[in-house]
C-alpha cells in the first residue's frame, strides 16, 4: 500500500531546515528567506492533490530548485541572455517530465534535476538523499535507459 | 546554525493561513486554566477542542476528517483562544465563534444541536437531552456523543449529568467537568 500523505504540519516540521539550508547555499541568506516561504506556499498549494506521501523530501528541494531557477531568470536582464530568444517557450522541466515518466523514481528524479533545472551533481545528490557520485550514475542510467526507449 | 528562523517560520505560518491554503490551522495553549487546550479551525469555523492533546494522533485525526493542509498557526485561532480565556476568567458566558461540525454523524449533529440550547449554570440529563434530540430512550447514545464532543466547553458537554445528580463522565477527565460546573455556579 502507498504511503499516506502526512499533515501538513508533520512535512514542513521534517523538511523546512533542509529546505531552507538548501537555499541558503544556492542564492544566500537574504533571497532565501523569500524563496522559503514560496517554496512551502507551492507545497501547500499542491498538497491536497498528491496521491501518496513518497519522495516528499525529493519533492520538496525539487520546489526550492525551481524556485531558485525561477529567480535567476527574472533576475538577469534580457539582454545578456541571447539563447533565450531561440528557445522554445516551455521551461525544459515541463518538456522532460512526460518524457521521463516510465523512469524508475530516482534515476527519473536525476534526470529531471540534471537536464530540467541545471542543477549539479552534489545538490542533486543532497536532493535525493545520496551522494555525488550516486546522483550522477542515476542520470547516466536513466539517459542511457531513455535511450535505449527512444531507439526501440 | 543555518536554520529557519522563529520569525521566518511565524511569517510563512501566517502566510498559509492568510492565502485561504489550509483546511485546519490549529494552536495549542498551554495555559489555560483547564489545561493544555489543542484548537483547530477550519475556514468554516471551529472544529475541535482537546483537552491534553497528543499533537501527532491529533493532526492525523484533523487530516483524516477535513484534509490534509494541516498546520499550526495562530492567527486564524486567535478569537476562539480569546473567547475561551474570557468565558474561563467568568467573563463571558457563551460563544460567538462559528462551529464547522460537518464530519459528524447526523445523530450526532441533532443531539449537539439540542446540547448547544442548555444555558450558562444549567444542568440537564443524558435522558432529558435523548428526549429532547426525539430519542428519549438514547440516553446511552447520548453520552457516547457527548465523550466524542468534538469542541467541548463551547459545545458544553460538561451541563449533562446523570438522572441521581451525578456527574457520572467526562471526555476530559471528571475533574474538569467539576471545575467547569463550578465555575459557572452550578455546584458548589
Amino acid at each position: 500500500m502507498a504511503v499516506a500523505v502526512p499533515p501538513f504540519e508533520t512535512f514542513y516540521e521534517t523538511h523546512k531546515t533542509e529546505v531552507f539550508r538548501f537555499l541558503v547555499r544556492r542564492i544566500g541568506r537574504d533571497r532565501a528567506e523569500d524563496a522559503f516561504q514560496e517554496t512551502f506556499l507551492r507545497a501547500l498549494r499542491a498538497y491536497d492533490r498528491l496521491e501518496h506521501g513518497e519522495h516528499l523530501r525529493a519533492w520538496a528541494l525539487t520546489i526550492a530548485s525551481r524556485i531558485v531557477v525561477d529567480g535567476a531568470r527574472r533576475a538577469r536582464p534580457q539582454g545578456e541572455m541571447p539563447e533565450l530568444a531561440t528557445q522554445d517557450e516551455r521551461p525544459a522541466f515541463e518538456e522532460l517530465a512526460p518524457l521521463t515518466d516510465d523512469l524508475p523514481p530516482k534515476e527519473r528524479a536525476a534526470v529531471v534535476l540534471r537536464y530540467g533545472y541545471d542543477l549539479g551533481y552534489d545538490e542533486i545528490g543532497e536532493a535525493l538523499g545520496s551522494t555525488e557520485s550516486a546522483a550522477r550514475q542515476a542520470a547516466s542510467a536513466g539517459v542511457r535507459r531513455l535511450r535505449k526507449e527512444h531507439d526501440r | 546554525m543555518t536554520i529557519p528562523t522563529p520569525e521566518l517560520d511565524e511569517r510563512f505560518r501566517a502566510a498559509a493561513a492568510d492565502e485561504g491554503l489550509l483546511d485546519v490551522a490549529y494552536d495549542v495553549f498551554d495555559d489555560t486554566a483547564m489545561g493544555p487546550l489543542l484548537v483547530g479551525v477550519t475556514p468554516r469555523g471551529l472544529c475541535r477542542i482537546t483537552f491534553d492533546p497528543e499533537p501527532e494522533r491529533e493532526l492525523e485525526l484533523l487530516a483524516r476528517a477535513y484534509g490534509p493542509r494541516v498546520l499550526r498557526s495562530s492567527r486564524p485561532v486567535d478569537r476562539v483562544h480569546r473567547e475561551l480565556d474570557e468565558y474561563l476568567d467568568g467573563r463571558r458566558r457563551s460563544f460567538d465563534v462559528d462551529l464547522d461540525l460537518r464530519a459528524q454523524p447526523t445523530f450526532y449533529l441533532r443531539v449537539l444541536d439540542e446540547l448547544a440550547r442548555v444555558g450558562y449554570g444549567e444542568t440537564t440529563t443524558y435522558g432529558e437531552l435523548a428526549a429532547r434530540a426525539g430519542n428519549p430512550r438514547a440516553a446511552r447514545a447520548v453520552g457516547t456523543v457527548m465523550n466524542r464532543n468534538p469542541v467541548p466547553i463551547v459545545l458544553p458537554c460538561h451541563r449533562v449529568v446523570g438522572a441521581n445528580g451525578s456527574l457520572t463522565g467526562y471526555g476530559g477527565g471528571l475533574h474538569r467537568k467539576e471545575q467547569l460546573l463550578r465555575l459557572e455556579g452550578a455546584i458548589l
